[in-house]
């Protein structure tokens, strides 16, 4: 390790240690705020993990969320919580490997409307599964699991993504990942398996979903198909992340932190216009900051030092 | 011709109805600079792309060195050892210079990885004569530089048999100079390299023997002088009147 990388692990440790003290201030509006950043953070990470490199625009991040819920909303009554929790993990990979491989063959456009239309789908089977045979809509999911303990699982896991990132970032993986994402012709013709890395990476970001989803179940007492697969949960994501940038590792998360207290703001003010500000915004950002703040950041910093130099 | 490396046996590539390549048979040896040439439109590309995988034949087939090829994706047989340059430079824009070139060395024939593969893409940078810094980005570099850094990605997986299609194509006449002695260089390491070409002096100075292409089927084989004195290729350039 560098020293830049020894510099970047401490301030990581100290940020995430301020983070973890927020519920110690006894303030339950602000450690809501607390839990909903903390699951956009790891969600826009791992979905940048991803579709940083490759560019490969994943609408998917709701089916996995809403499977992940779906495993502890089915099993809470029987199966202890941390038990449902590898479940979820193990399902979200097994079904981001599925997916992965029927269609990352498709690429641009295609690979969008697919990934859209795959949460779509899963909402409507469970819908349908549930109604015929489950007799009822929705789940409760009653625990003694606290928001506070939801809000620490949420920062543990958020700590082994970036983790998990940075090694990617300096493993072989992630290096074939870049070169996918630059040129996949040349990637094949490098001798990469194109199809073998972008399944693996996928995969991860597949199984962080679906955790993230089993770990906030228990927030919502009652689960129903809307709530779970949500299609704005996907598209909230890509925002972010793409705000942020998703050049680095830490980029989502400049995205996640003001566009969450934005929309917070935004949903008490206009709640029945969410929607169209989500587009809004949506075009906003792609317009007018196509790299997000960090390549903004970059840009501003760039032109510093040539000035000074 | 030295033992034979590469072997192409009653090779057809179709196009729905259109035959790109029709029935082509030819072998490369070893340490051999094989020159595929004929006039526009003739199947060499398409030929390119079949060897390095790019495309999968219709039927007929390509083995190296005795193990069959033709089924398998383009990264198995660039791990087997074959490597290619693209008609149009393919460059990874994002990345820098040296990263270019380890991005050959990492997953090909030779893997190597961490310091031993910004060592020996550094070596490469050196070989191919390209005198840059390997953090600059590649939007910063010319035509033949560009067409350089690309070569030496393609080297840095130490192939065994090299494809070079139009390599020399839209480089001035001190470039092309250049770049022929490049080749020349590459020729006397004792590489295989299947040479796809227009430029004439270059087919004459650098080629053992050359494969003559004509819509899809080979008109010729044989030594550079032989087969551009053959009447079958001089009418597939030039038309009837001239043969």
């Amino acid at each position: 390790m560098t020293d830049k990388d020894w510099r970047n692990f401490g301030l990581a440790v100290v940020g995430l240690a301020i983070a973890a003290c927020l519920p110690l201030s006894g303030n339950g509006y602000y450690l809501t705020i607390g839990v909903t950043i903390a699951m956009y953070v790891v969600l826009a990470t791992s979905w940048a993990l991803f579709s940083g490199p490759t560019h490969y625009i994943s609408l998917a991040t709701a089916a996995f969320y809403g499977l992940g819920t779906y495993v502890v909303a089915l099993g809470i009554d029987d199966v202890p919580y941390i038990v449902l929790l590898v479940i979820a993990l193990v399902v979200g990979a097994v079904s981001a490997a599925l997916v992965g491989l029927a269609t990352l063959r498709l690429s641009g456009v295609y690979f969008v409307i697919f990934t859209l239309g795959l949460a779509e789908m899963v909402r409507q089977v469970v819908t349908w599964v549930q109604s015929n045979w489950g007799g009822h809509q929705g789940n409760y999911v009653l625990t003694d699991i606290t928001e506070e303990i939801i809000y620490w699982e949420l920062l543990a896991l958020a700590a082994c993504v970036y983790l998990a990132g940075w090694l990617i970032g300096r493993s072989r993986l992630g290096f074939a990942l870049k070169i996918i994402g630059n040129d996949e012709v040349v990637a094949a013709h490098s001798g990469i398996n194109t199809a073998r890395s972008k399944v693996l990476l996928f995969m991860v970001s597949g199984m962080v979903a679906s955790l993230v989803g089993a770990i906030l179940a228990p927030r919502w007492t009652y689960i129903e198909p809307s709530i779970a697969f949500s299609p704005m949960l996907s598209f909230q994501v890509v925002i972010m992340a793409l705000l942020g940038g998703v050049k680095r590792l830490w980029g989502p998360l400049v995205g996640v932190i003001p566009f969450t207290l934005l929309w917070e703001a935004v949903s008490i003010s206009f709640p029945n216009q969410t929607l169209l500000l989500m587009g809004v915004a949506f075009l906003l950002i792609v317009y007018t900051i196509p790299h997000g703040f960090v390549g903004l950041l970059e840009t501003y910093s760039a032109r510093f030092r040539e000035r000074k130099g | 011709m030295a033992r034979s490396i590469l072997s192409v046996q009653n090779l057809t590539k179709k196009f729905g109805g259109l035959v790109a390549v029709n029935g082509m048979t030819f072998d490369v040896g070893e340490h051999e600079v094989l020159g595929l040439i004929g006039p526009n439109g003739s199947g060499k590309t398409t030929m390119m792309n079949l060897i390095s995988g790019a495309l999968k034949p219709t039927s007929g087939s390509i083995s190296l060195q005795g193990t069959r090829i033709s089924d398998l994706p383009a990264q198995e047989i660039n791990r087997k050892g074959v490597a290619r340059t693209f008609q149009l430079v393919r460059l990874l824009p994002s990345l820098n210079v040296i990263e270019n070139v380890i991005a050959g060395a990492v997953f090909g024939h030779r893997k190597r990885w961490g310091v031993e593969a910004e060592n020996y893409a550094r070596e490469m940078l050196e070989r191919v004569g390209l005198q840059v810094a390997g953090d600059a980005p590649v939007s910063t570099l010319t035509y033949i530089d560009q067409k350089r850094l690309e070569l030496a990605r393609v080297l840095a997986s130490d192939p065994k048999i090299l494809l070079l299609d139009e390599w020399l194509a839209g480089l001035n006449p001190t470039e092309l100079e250049t770049g022929i002695s490049l080749i020349r260089d590459l020729r006397n390491d004792g590489r295989t390299i299947i040479l796809v070409e227009h430029v004439m002096d270059a087919i004459r100075s650098l080629c053992d023997r050359c494969v003559v292409m004509n819509s899809g089927t080979k008109i010729a084989e044989g030594t550079p002088a032989e087969v551009l004195a053959d009447r079958e290729v001089i009418r597939a350039y030039l038309g009837d009147d001239d043969a």
